[in-house]
């Protein structure tokens, strides 16, 4: 009997999507259901249809992963957040401008009035802004204790030292036992108020966790797969559960990262654009060494500004149910489309709305599974044109995502993907690879483990190799702790940005390390 | 005219493109200053230059330092007050008005923190009309006003008063000092009367950066050509459109200095189809035909330093700073001429190409765009 199964589950908006891979990360099964209010029905139904397909028993499976758009869905909702307290470590810095001062009256009005600014931090090489004060600490206590339900910790330069806010969280703990504490040394990077935000948000979302990490061991139970389950991060790589009750923050944008991550897989590929076709838009990334290339931009999220780690996507309004309009003669494509309502709203399928599939079908380039599309009114110079402005728009976004001018393989996956014909400009070759439509649940279930260093560091340049050796090996050092098995951990990505205007080789490093689960 | 939250949103805006790629991200200094009027002692206001009464004593406010500091180690709310108040002792007495140092980037916000407190307006005007690189780049060490005193001020309380005998040292010992504190700090220097500055500053650039800021926002929201409505207000040239294709970021000196190549997009049929090169030290320095620092020649030459160089999106027209340059970008490059008096003998030699180490001399850009119109 194999027990090296691999459970992978995606729960997105619409659908929930789940495979099973054999020990050779083969996909053996495949399903698609809807998503259900209380996500745990909607796995627990994927989990069963799996098990039944694959006709295997839940005690062969070892690894069990969940991605999920459930914390990116609460906060662009504002639902179901939990009550914030925070304790921003900075002074004297830091007072000009006080905690959510960048945040819209909807949300300080439902995070509450609990955000305090207290002595600490540290310089940028490491010393002291101030010491931390235990008595003013345990004061903040006094005044949240019953009032909030979560609590943020966020210090300066707490990327580069995290001992503060280490300090500060035990205290806090101390004075509310059982308190969830969000430390942002471990949610984000350097901009404190960028990072500031998002540990506030992770606070925000420790309810939204509870409840998805219990729907999935619930299933999980149900079904006799006694294995501790991993989250998917937005980097790609895969958390604990304990970790991913601590930082749900960190799974918000899964989505498109499994997809590319899925994409890898299935082509065997590590460097590409990818592009995922859905019904209203299409998320095109870039795959480079086998993960997402990540966005180096301030990310807005439920209209908060936020700097995490979230995967460099373009999104265009090219889907298989964008509504295809005409003005002065000219095509224009969405942004509105008919979505997963496709087989009643389009025109081939007896609707009134013509779409890109509808355009597709017309000229033959895309074939439909189900029922014979109908004739529509449309003449062939008319839907070459059209079709020729989404290849245009397509082939403009590849582009823009490219990092050389060199020609790329471009890989497709997602539902909407028939829509696209086998060659673009400037791209090497197309794939189109099995299993595409379920590519991101393919993809939280190959996640590995990482670790990822920040920090700002003084390079002697006649040292770099050296010095750059050590971090490495740091970075390696935390992976495997966070359980990745040493022999295949890797660094796989670097960057070192030097500080302007001061002397000394001062030098931001980022960097990451990821391997096989253990 | 009283400063809102809106001014404040297209200041950070239009300084941004004035600030021709360097000036750091604005974000903070926004947020900054619309804490510091929403707590003001009464309305702020924004005074045109000629109004400045010849007895007033006037000093800018600024922030010196790194950039990268400035975004994690916010200031306190009291910092910037604190060098201003000793400058006043320094001085001896009640400072009238404050004004920006350089209308690129966050520091065009920073005097509103010391008005809003201290119940005083803001002049309309600053002393380089777009950023540089270093503090003696200001019009008034071209006309001969001394540097001191200089007072900073970091966040703990600290304030280091400085008694430099020109601007180039006044650079030398300021930078020191703003690193001992932790690399972000405030600073008050040229402290002078009202019949200086209005002699020496340049005058409307606060606007200027107000009506950039406001003619992107609205050409956007009315589906316009922003790039072409800032070029309405900055009187220049579209050097080209085209697709960033190459980059290369280098680091000396404790700047970030590189080049980005930009090849002309198809559409634009009208302009010639060689690439441009663009050249920066923070700032975006210098324009040339060609792909390579090999093609800097004085033939090959589009616009230069001091003249404003900026990178701006083709969609919409927001300024692109130069840390975020990358490839394959949408982008128009516009330069447009500088304030008359860095194109003096003295503004060349402080601000000029050769200062930046290109071998070419400067040549205005109303000059260059005929020439190469002339050529095509």
């Amino acid at each position: 009997m194999t027990i090296n199964y691999r459970l992978g589950i995606d729960v997105g908006g619409t659908n929930t999507d789940g495979v099973l891979l054999d020990d050779a990360l083969n996909c053996v099964a495949k399903v698609k259901v809807s998503t259900t209010l209380d996500i745990s029905t909607g796995i627990d139904n994927a989990v069963a249809s799996l098990l039944r397909k694959a006709q295997i028993s839940g005690a062969q499976i070892k690894h069990a992963m969940l991605g999920t758009t459930q914390c990116t869905n609460a906060i662009v909702e504002k639902k179901g957040l939990d009550r914030v307290g925070m304790i921003r470590l900075a002074l004297p810095s830091g007072s000009a401008i006080p905690p959510l001062s960048g945040w819209s009256q909807s949300w300080k009005e439902l995070l509450g009035e609990h955000f305090y600014e207290a002595h600490g931090g540290y310089e940028y090489d490491g010393q002291m802004i101030a010491e931390i004060d235990e008595r003013e600490i345990r004061q903040l206590c006094g005044q949240m204790k019953g009032q909030v339900d979560s609590i943020a910790i966020c210090g300066v330069f707490s990327p580069v030292n995290g001992e503060q806010e280490l300090k500060v969280a035990e205290w806090v703990s101390e004075e509310m036992p059982d308190m969830d504490i969000s430390l942002s040394h471990k949610v984000g990077s350097l901009g404190i108020l960028e990072r500031e935000n998002a540990t506030i948000l992770n606070a925000a979302l420790q309810g939204t966790a509870k409840r998805f990490v219990d729907g999935f061991c619930a299933a999980l139970e149900k079904y006799a797969i006694h294995v501790s389950p991993y989250f998917g991060q937005n980097d790609g790589t895969l958390m604990s559960k304990e970790y991913a009750l601590k930082y749900p923050i960190l799974t918000v944008a899964c989505g498109p990262t499994n997809s590319i991550r899925g994409a890898s897989h299935l082509t065997k590929l590590s460097d590409a654009i990818v592009v995922d076709v859905g019904g209203t838009t299409s998320d095109v990334g870039v795959l480079m060494q086998g993960y997402p290339r990540e966005s180096s931009l301030a990310v807005s999220l439920g209209e908060v500004r936020t700097n995490f780690r979230m995967p460099d996507i373009l999104a265009i309004a090219i889907g298989g149910g964008t509504r295809v309009a005409f003005s002065a003669g000219e095509p224009v494509l969405g942004p509105d489309s008919v979505g997963h309502q496709i087989s009643e709203k389009a025109l081939s399928f007896g609707g009134d709305v013509l779409t890109l599939t509808d355009v597709a079908l017309s000229l033959g380039v895309m074939t439909w599974s189900g029922a014979p599309p109908q004739e529509i009114d449309l003449s062939p110079a008319q839907a070459r044109c059209v079709y020729t402005k989404m290849l245009l728009t397509v082939e403009e976004a590849i582009d823009k995502m490219k990092t050389s001018a060199e020609q790329v393989p471009v890989i497709l996956v997602g539902g909407g993907s028939a829509l696209l014909p086998d060659h673009f400009e400037g791209a090497s070759q197309v794939i189109r690879p099995e299993h595409f439509e379920v590519a991101n649940a393919i993809g939280v279930a190959l996640g590995e483990i990482s670790g990822q260093l920040d920090k700002i560091v003084s390079i002697d340049p006649a040292q770099r190799h050296t010095r750059l050796a050590q971090l490495e090996q740091e970075v390696q050092a935390m992976a495997i702790q966070a359980g990745a098995c040493p022999n295949s951990v890797s660094v796989i990505e670097r960057s070192e940005i030097p500080l302007s205007y001061l002397k000394g080789n001062m030098v931001h490093v980022k960097m990451k390390a990821a391997g096989k689960i253990h | 005219m009283i400063i809102t939250d809106q001014m404040i949103d297209d200041i950070a805006l239009g300084a941004t493109v004035l600030g021709t790629g360097g000036g750091g991200d604005p974000y903070s200094g926004t947020l900054m200053a619309k804490v510091a009027i929403a707590n003001a002692v009464k309305p702020v206001e924004l005074i045109p230059l000629e109004s400045v009464e010849d007895d007033w004593v006037v000093v800018p406010s600024s922030m010196i330092g790194a950039p990268t500091v400035a975004i994690e180690k916010l200031n306190s709310q009291n910092q910037m007050l604190v060098a201003f108040e000793v400058m006043e002792k320094e001085m001896d007495c009640q400072i009238a008005a404050t004004f920006p140092i350089e209308v690129g980037g966050g520091n065009s916000l920073i005097p509103i923190l010391v008005a809003a407190s201290k119940g005083i307006p803001v002049i309309d005007c600053d002393a380089m009309g777009r950023a540089f690189p270093e503090s003696q780049m200001v019009t008034f060490y071209l006309d001969g006003l001394p540097s001191a005193p200089n007072t900073l001020a970091d966040e703990k309380g600290n304030v280091v008063t400085l008694q430099p005998i020109d601007g180039l040292w006044a650079e030398q010992f300021a930078r020191a000092i703003t690193e001992k504190m932790g690399g972000s700090a405030a600073i008050c220097d040229y402290p002078m009367r009202g019949v200086e500055v209005k002699r020496s500053a340049l005058g409307a650039t606060l606007s200027k950066s107000i009506q950039i800021g406001k003619a992107i926002r609205e050409a956007n929201a009315n589906g316009q050509d922003a790039t072409q409505a800032v070029l309405d207000i900055v009187g220049g040239v579209r050097i080209v459109s085209g697709k960033i294709i190459d980059i290369e970021r280098n680091t000396g000196g404790g700047f970030v200095t590189g080049s980005v190549v930009i090849a002309p997009l198809k559409a634009t049929s009208e302009a010639s189809q060689e690439c441009v090169c663009v050249h920066f030290q923070n700032e975006l320095l210098l324009a040339h035909k060609g792909e390579s620092a090999a093609d800097i020649n004085n033939d090959n030459m589009l616009a230069s330093t001091p003249d404003l160089i900026s990178i701006l999106d083709h969609e919409t027209g927001h300024p692109i700073t130069t840390d975020q340059l990358c490839y394959g970008q949408r982008v128009d490059l516009i330069a447009y001429p500088c304030d008359e008096k860095w194109r003096t003998p003295k503004g060349i030699e402080v601000v000029g190409p050769g200062y930046f180490g290109y071998q070419v001399s400067y040549t205005p850009i109303e000059k260059l765009a005929i020439k190469h119109a002339g050529e095509e």
